[in-house]
């Protein structure tokens, strides 16, 4: 049987692999035209290096994350690199997911991506998918909701996150140079969170 | 799409080994790394590294040689080099007086370098960086991640280059660079957008009687488009727009550069470059040394840029000192 983090990761894996070319079809319009195939390449070496031995879930996470900054490149790569190297940082020696480890983890991606991108929430970037669906999941569980309904509220506002993408003007990125051109285009950064978070989801429901 | 290559993902480990091939008294590669280094190995100064996304040759693997870079990074096709493979540059090159990094000013470019530094200085090197941002197309504020790094890095490469052969220290060295980025601005057009081989497609489509103003150097679309007009009408607009930074004035020295997006003949190079002399000599703007030619690419794409870098003693010095590098030689 492969671990579970295995598993998830493998999930999160198909799911970019299978919308590569609509990311960076994203990308293209707003960018460079390379987000889905970047993030294709480092899930590719992703699957490569961890094993469906491994049960530490930070031990997974951690190689996950050196693998996307080795591989993926561009922005993504040390902006997702850090986010699943902080998120390990907190899961070290732990077999199980709690729905409190996964608020801890949400927060300290967040805080990694923050410190590394110098971005804030409203810049048209990852973090206006990821940023919402922490708070909705922490709002959710601390509600007294199971994990599965507190992820998929944070699932539908990565996505309402992903939506607003198209209503800002771009500040951080290459989509920044486009300035007002930017709107009516919604971030590939953010809509790469929102997929990586549905598999996520896709996975905690046996899908 | 048509493009001579093999297969979209070993265009850079094919092209890296083929400079190789093409230019060995020159440069070396890093056994198992997207890393060119001076083929003779690390030397008793400052080294440079230096580095971003491939497609944009001859830079920055054709600058790596006497007077120039020490190291270059290739990340893929328009993507910043991964934080391990610009370390092993850095490793590969520090020759104990320290390395200075010449970034461009691209998120991703900025992030990766920072990273690779921390790594090096964590090693005991001691590492610096500058940021290179000479596009006037980009608006300078706040609200953007701020002008990108274009072909004005040549210059940073030249004379940062000059300054640490002529064995300057890494904070000399670096003052040198800064100096060179403050002074430096320039902006790009494009008649037609590249095509990134693992995207298959243009970055941007242009009517056939269109142009793109103010493009990056990835493909990305500029700041607006416009109906074509001659050249001496487009290079007024590229000069008007750099001049317009109010830094450049009667009575300055400067050097120019005309530079090929990749897809451009030299010919259309040298008609732009006819009336750029012809525009800054009616505003006594003196050039003091020009290059015209293909040195900060994009691909394929149909284009230039123009690159003006207003000179002092100091900085003339060192841009017209030696240099032999694969794509840059001047005695």
């Amino acid at each position: 049987m492969p671990s579970k983090i295995y598993e998830c990761i493998s999930k999160i894996s198909e799911s970019i692999m299978a919308n590569k070319d609509y990311l960076t079809e994203l990308d293209r319009e707003i960018g460079d035209s390379d987000h889905g195939i970047n993030m294709a390449r480092g899930f590719q070496a992703v699957m490569e290096k961890i094993s469906p031995d491994d049960s530490d879930i930070g031990v997974a996470l951690k190689k996950a994350g050196m693998t996307l900054l080795s591989k993926v490149g561009g922005a993504s790569g040390p902006l997702y690199g850090t986010a699943y190297m902080e998120a390990g940082k907190i899961m070290i020696g732990k077999t199980e997911l709690l729905p409190e480890d996964m608020k801890a983890i949400f927060e300290a991606a967040i805080s990694g991506i923050q410190k590394r991108g110098h971005a804030v929430r409203g810049e048209k970037t990852m973090l206006d998918a990821i940023i919402p669906a922490s708070e909705a999941y922490s709002a959710k569980i601390s509600e007294g909701s199971d994990m599965i309904s507190a992820f998929e509220a944070a699932c539908s506002s990565a996505r309402e996150g992903v939506e607003y993408t198209k209503t800002i003007i771009a500040t951080k990125g290459r989509a920044s140079y486009l300035g007002e051109r930017s709107i009516g285009h919604q971030d590939p950064g953010a809509t790469s969170a929102a997929l990586t978070l549905e598999a996520i989801r896709d996975y905690m429901k046996g899908k | 799409m048509k493009k001579l290559i093999n297969s979209v993902d070993n265009i850079v480990d094919e092209m890296l080994d083929g400079m190789t091939a093409a230019f060995p008294q020159y440069v070396k590669r890093l056994e198992g790394f997207n890393v060119l280094v001076r083929a003779k190995g690390p030397s008793d100064k400052v080294a440079l590294v230096s580095g971003g996304g491939s497609g944009h040759e001859p830079s920055h693997g054709g600058f790596v040689g006497r007077g120039m870079l020490d190291g270059a990074v290739a990340g893929e096709v328009f993507t910043s080099p991964t934080p391990d493979q610009i370390y092993e540059a850095v490793k590969a090159v520090n020759g104990g007086k320290g390395v200075l990094l010449i970034i461009k000013n691209y998120t991703g470019d900025v992030m990766n370098f920072e990273m690779a530094e921390d790594m090096a200085s964590d090693d005991g090197i001691t590492v610096s960086h500058v940021i290179v941002a000479d596009d006037v197309a980009v608006e300078n504020s706040t609200w953007t991640t701020g002008r990108r790094g274009i072909a004005g890095t040549v210059f940073v490469h030249k004379i940062a280059g000059a300054a640490a052969e002529a064995g300057l220290t890494l904070s000399e060295v670096k003052r040198v660079a800064e100096k060179v980025i403050s002074n430096v601005r320039s902006m790009g057009m494009a008649v037609n957008a590249c095509t990134v081989p693992a995207a298959g497609k243009p970055g941007f489509e242009l009517e056939d009687d269109e142009i793109e103003i103010g493009i990056g150097i990835h493909g990305e679309p500029g700041t607006h488009r416009e109906k074509i007009s001659d050249v001496n009408n487009i290079t007024d607009k590229l000069i008007d727009k750099i001049l317009a930074e109010g830094i450049y004035s009667s009575g300055d020295e400067i050097a120019l550069m005309i530079n090929g997006m990749g897809g451009t003949p030299l010919m259309e190079l040298f008609i732009a470059n006819k009336h750029a002399h012809e525009v800054l000599d009616g505003k006594g703007i003196k050039i003091a040394k020009t290059y015209v030619g293909n040195y900060m690419t994009s691909l394929d794409m149909e284009g230039f840029s123009v690159t003006l870098l207003k000179l002092d003693d100091e900085l003339k010095k060192f841009l017209n000192a030696p240099a032999d590098t694969p794509a840059f030689v001047q005695f």
